[in-house]
């Protein structure tokens, strides 16, 4: 044996040993209860009814659908991965048709086997349900139409078609759609078995097909995920096995004594954000137990483009000019937490070129507010001296940022107030164009990664519903030229995704030029650990991934 | 020795012979002005009121500040050096953000900032008014609703009577704190309008209203029967069977005789009042900012307890000290006007 022969027979030998350590090793970290905390419970616990961040985290595993976005760290978990479909389908028809190849061998947490009727039912179910998101997210699915008229009796009949045989379902679109694997992805999307009552199940928890299930739900204290006993990891990607046994997620602790039980070891993780008080102290004592991330979101403040005094474009830009971004940033908890931003798309996401035109010194980016040419654009909209109302929702940070925006709104003329709303029902509230909300600080986070998802949903013709409480569209804003740009981008997307973002990137700065939002940031997320939580992986599409991490 | 007393006595009693008898008005605030306790509740609520009044003059001629405009990018001279209103934390991964402690130097800063860069003392000063304004006006309107209802419900009697007292005890029945809640979350969005009555959300008369209303029944079933222990006495029967008007009877022989229990309540009532009102705003559905009260004052410090919690402790003893002032004095007003809790507390 030579000498290089050895060393490589010794490499190769510890690559064996590691590789055979490696399970192992992720065995030893199998088992035990990770502890999560809310101060309260996110809804229903049904995936076709629920519509919060809070509960979405958690389907990802406990169900699957046909496809997924990945369970990788960063943005790779924008990638979209086959998960109860055996591979990514190839668009037929012009992109009108998709034949998804079911897996076999699946079993839903009580033991059935999945089956191409599953598939069909759960889509049915979206429109049974009422879906949040059926109109605006499955509205294209052959079908759908009928069953948005009739909810009880819909069949997507022609839509969404079962052969048994072949073991595939096939989804008939309406029209090319290039989102239409983002739709499917997130949970509305869901397959449950075929027998789930056609309502909202609320509290009582539905068998899913992923590594866990829901055993218990009390919305006033705890919801509670076991392992899937019938679950076999049949894709890293798309659905893993995790590490805790259980996940116990456990409601109605304050902010404050939230952060006190992660301190102590009492609890892992916490989904409300520290209280302005204690992040210096996480931020010192703790510091290796927390973690900050960019979101693909943003703070902004609508302003309703169709009552006075944001009716005139100069007012609209004038409140823009006039915020100090830097201010707001400070009042979330300083630039660790938030970088100042004045476009809609945020940073990083499909479409984003930097833009800010309501600067000192516009451009790429804000650097300070402008008082000056906010008062005189006031002047020129001779709207000066109106009354505007604020509305923002009664949680420390968005009646700071309401406090802070009355002096701005006061400062270049306005006769400004604030209005604090409980959390219930300010959303929608500001929605709804019966109570002529003026202005009003709101957060909007991404759906999927689509820069659709921001300017089409809130600031296009399509998501304006004057009169309801579920009009994303908060300021109301339909400007046609700009919404036929969007419908160009959107069917370019099918063909040619990149250049369709060019086309968003121009959106993106006619509608900030128009105005009919401010703002404020982009805002980063602290995920605050207990010590014992090791294997911290961060999903840009849902976060800290719960289960892939260990606490033994 | 042993004749002293006697002498004193006699001479005690040649005064009186000589002064005129007093009036029971007289009497009564001849004992409260005896009682220290009260007379020193009453100075200390007194210095408070006139503390609160002055905000303005504070704000603008001592502390040369706005309390109610942002002024997070702010800095102020603390021991000849400039300092950051809002200073951002430098330590470990630099997280948040800690305002101005209390300097304890009257013109500038005395109690520090909030978490908006503003003047904690000028703030306290300005929602005390507000404070005060609320309990105080919303006393006024419980008491004279209470008294209408009260005089009605216990004089008519019958269906008149049923039909009030229950209405009030359902009032009653609920938890209220729960239904100035409920009042509170229904009305802060759209107001009041009924009739003639309109009240504008975000104004300070909604609170008022609420809280003048939710403790209607409180007040209204002891006055109620006092009225029917009245009704029953000669003097108002006399007036009856010589055909006196039902008003007249009402407003001229009844309600003077009840005139004392709404006297005691007054105190109690500002005070149970201003725990209410500082309930309310402490969860955002009473005073809404940028005006304060002292419950919005402590709502603001909540945020702040674990590194500056003198922005909540400083409202929080002004309500402890208004509430102790006006109990005390309400007990004084009680000794003072109704003999039977002297008998009873002697």
């Amino acid at each position: 044996m030579t000498r290089t022969t050895w060393l490589m027979g010794a490499v190769a030998a510890a690559g064996l040993m590691a590789a055979s350590l490696q399970p192992a090793a992720a065995q030893d970290h199998r088992g035990g209860i990770m502890r999560l905390l809310s101060q309260s419970a996110g809804g229903s616990l049904d995936p076709k009814i629920n519509y919060t961040l809070q509960y979405w985290t958690m389907y990802q595993y406990v169900y699957d659908g046909l496809v997924t976005f990945k369970h990788a760290a960063g943005s790779e978990g924008f990638t979209i991965v086959p998960d109860l479909a055996e591979e990514m389908p190839t668009p037929q028809d012009g992109g009108k048709t998709y034949v998804f190849k079911i897996r076999k061998g699946i079993k839903f947490a009580d033991g059935r086997e999945l089956t191409v009727k599953d598939v069909v039912a759960s889509f049915q179910r979206i429109f049974k349900v009422s879906t949040p998101t059926a109109g605006s997210f499955y509205n294209g699915i052959v079908g759908a139409d009928a069953c948005l008229k009739t909810p009880a009796t819909c069949t997507l009949d022609g839509g969404v078609v079962a052969d048994e045989a072949a073991n595939t379902v096939t989804i008939h679109l309406v029209a090319p759609d290039a989102e239409f694997f983002d739709k499917l992805a997130v949970p509305h999307g869901v397959i449950l078995p075929a027998d789930t009552p056609a309502k909202d199940m609320g509290s009582t928890p539905i068998v899913g097909t992923g590594a866990y299930m829901f055993a218990a739900y009390d919305p006033n204290k705890q919801l509670k995920a076991v392992r899937n006993p019938y679950f076999k990891e049949w894709s890293k990607d798309a659905q893993p096995d995790g590490y805790p046994d259980e996940v116990h997620y456990d409601f109605g602790l304050t902010q404050e004594a939230q952060i006190t039980a992660i301190e102590n070891g009492q609890a892992d993780w916490t989904l409300d954000q520290p209280p302005p008080d204690r992040l210096a102290e996480i931020g010192s004592k703790y510091k290796s137990q927390v973690h900050i991330n960019t979101l693909t979101a943003m703070w902004y403040a609508p302003m309703n483009v169709n009552i006075p005094p944001f009716n005139n474009i100069k007012a609209r830009q004038a409140v823009n000019f006039a915020i100090d971004r830097n201010a707001t940033v400070k009042l979330f908890g300083g630039k660790v937490l938030a970088q100042p931003a004045c476009q809609v798309l945020p940073p990083g996401f499909p479409g984003y070129e930097p833009y800010c035109p309501y600067t000192k010194n516009p451009g790429t980016k804000w650097t300070a507010p402008d008082l000056a040419k906010a008062r005189e654009l006031v002047k020129e909209s001779g709207t000066a001296g109106q009354k505007v109302t604020i509305i923002v929702q009664d949680l420390t940070v968005d009646r700071s940022i309401g406090t802070y925006l009355q002096s701005v709104l006061k400062a270049i003329g306005y006769d400004a107030s604030v209005k604090a709303l409980s959390q219930n029902i300010q959303f929608t509230y500001i929605q709804n164009t019966n109570n002529k909300v003026q202005i009003s600080v709101s957060q909007w986070y991404q759906d999927y990664p689509a820069a659709s998802d921001f300017l089409n949903v809130l600031l296009g013709c399509g998501t304006f519903h004057p009169g309801s409480d579920n009009s994303p569209n908060i300021a109301g804003f339909c400007d046609k030229d700009i919404q036929a740009k969007m419908d160009a981008a959107l069917a370019l997307g099918v063909t040619d995704p990149a250049a369709a973002n060019k086309q968003w990137a121009v959106i993106d700065k006619l509608t900030t030029d128009q105005s009919p939002v401010a703002v404020l940031f982009t805002p980063k997320y602290i995920d605050f650990l207990s010590k014992r939580v090791k294997n911290y992986v961060f999903n840009a599409q849902y976060y800290w991934q719960h289960t892939a991490s260990w606490i033994q | 020795m042993t004749d002293l007393p006697v002498t004193t006595e006699v001479g005690q009693g040649a005064a009186a012979q000589e002064r005129p008898a007093l009036g029971p008005w007289a009497r009564a605030l001849r004992k409260l002005v005896a009682d220290r306790a009260a007379m020193g509740a009453l100075g200390l609520f007194v210095l408070i009121v006139l503390a609160c009044l002055a905000a303005p003059l504070y704000a603008t001629y001592v502390a040369n500040t706005d309390p109610f405009t942002s002024n997070i990018d702010g800095t102020t001279m603390v021991d000849g050096q400039s300092v950051a209103l809002i200073e951002p934390s430098t330590e470990g991964l630099g997280l948040g953000s800690v305002p101005l402690g209390p300097t304890w130097d009257i013109r500038n800063y005395f109690l520090g900032a909030d978490a908006q860069g503003r003047d904690v003392a000028s703030r306290l000063l300005y929602g005390g008014r507000n404070s005060l304004l609320i309990a105080g006006t919303s006393t006024i309107l419980c008491l004279v609703l209470a008294a209408l209802t009260g005089l009605i419900a216990g004089f008519f009697g019958g269906m008149i009577d049923i039909v009030i007292s229950r209405l009030l005890d359902v009032l009653w029945a609920f938890p209220i704190y729960l239904l100035a809640i409920s009042l509170s979350i229904v009305l802060i969005t759209k107001g009041f309008d009924i009739g003639p009555i309109s009240i504008t959300s975000g104004s300070l008369e909604l609170p008022i209203f609420i809280i003048g209303i939710v403790y209607v029944p409180y007040v209204a079933r002891p006055i109620r029967g006092q009225v029917l222990a009245l009704k029953e006495s000669e003097f108002v029967l006399a007036a009856i069977g010589l055909g006196v008007p039902s008003y007249r009877i009402l407003f001229r022989d009844i309600l003077p005789n009840v005139m004392t229990t709404l006297i005691v309540f007054v105190p109690l009532m500002v005070a149970i009042n201003m725990l209410t009102e500082s309930a309310l705003s402490f969860l955002s559905i009473g005073v809404q900012p940028p005006d304060a009260s002292w419950g919005t004052i402590i709502q603001d410090g909540q945020d702040l307890i674990y590194t500056r919690p003198m922005v909540a402790i400083a409202p929080g003893i002004a309500i402890v000290l208004s509430v102790l002032a006006l109990n005390i004095l309400g007990d004084g007003v009680r000794d003072a006007l109704d003999p039977r809790a002297k008998l009873r507390f002697r």
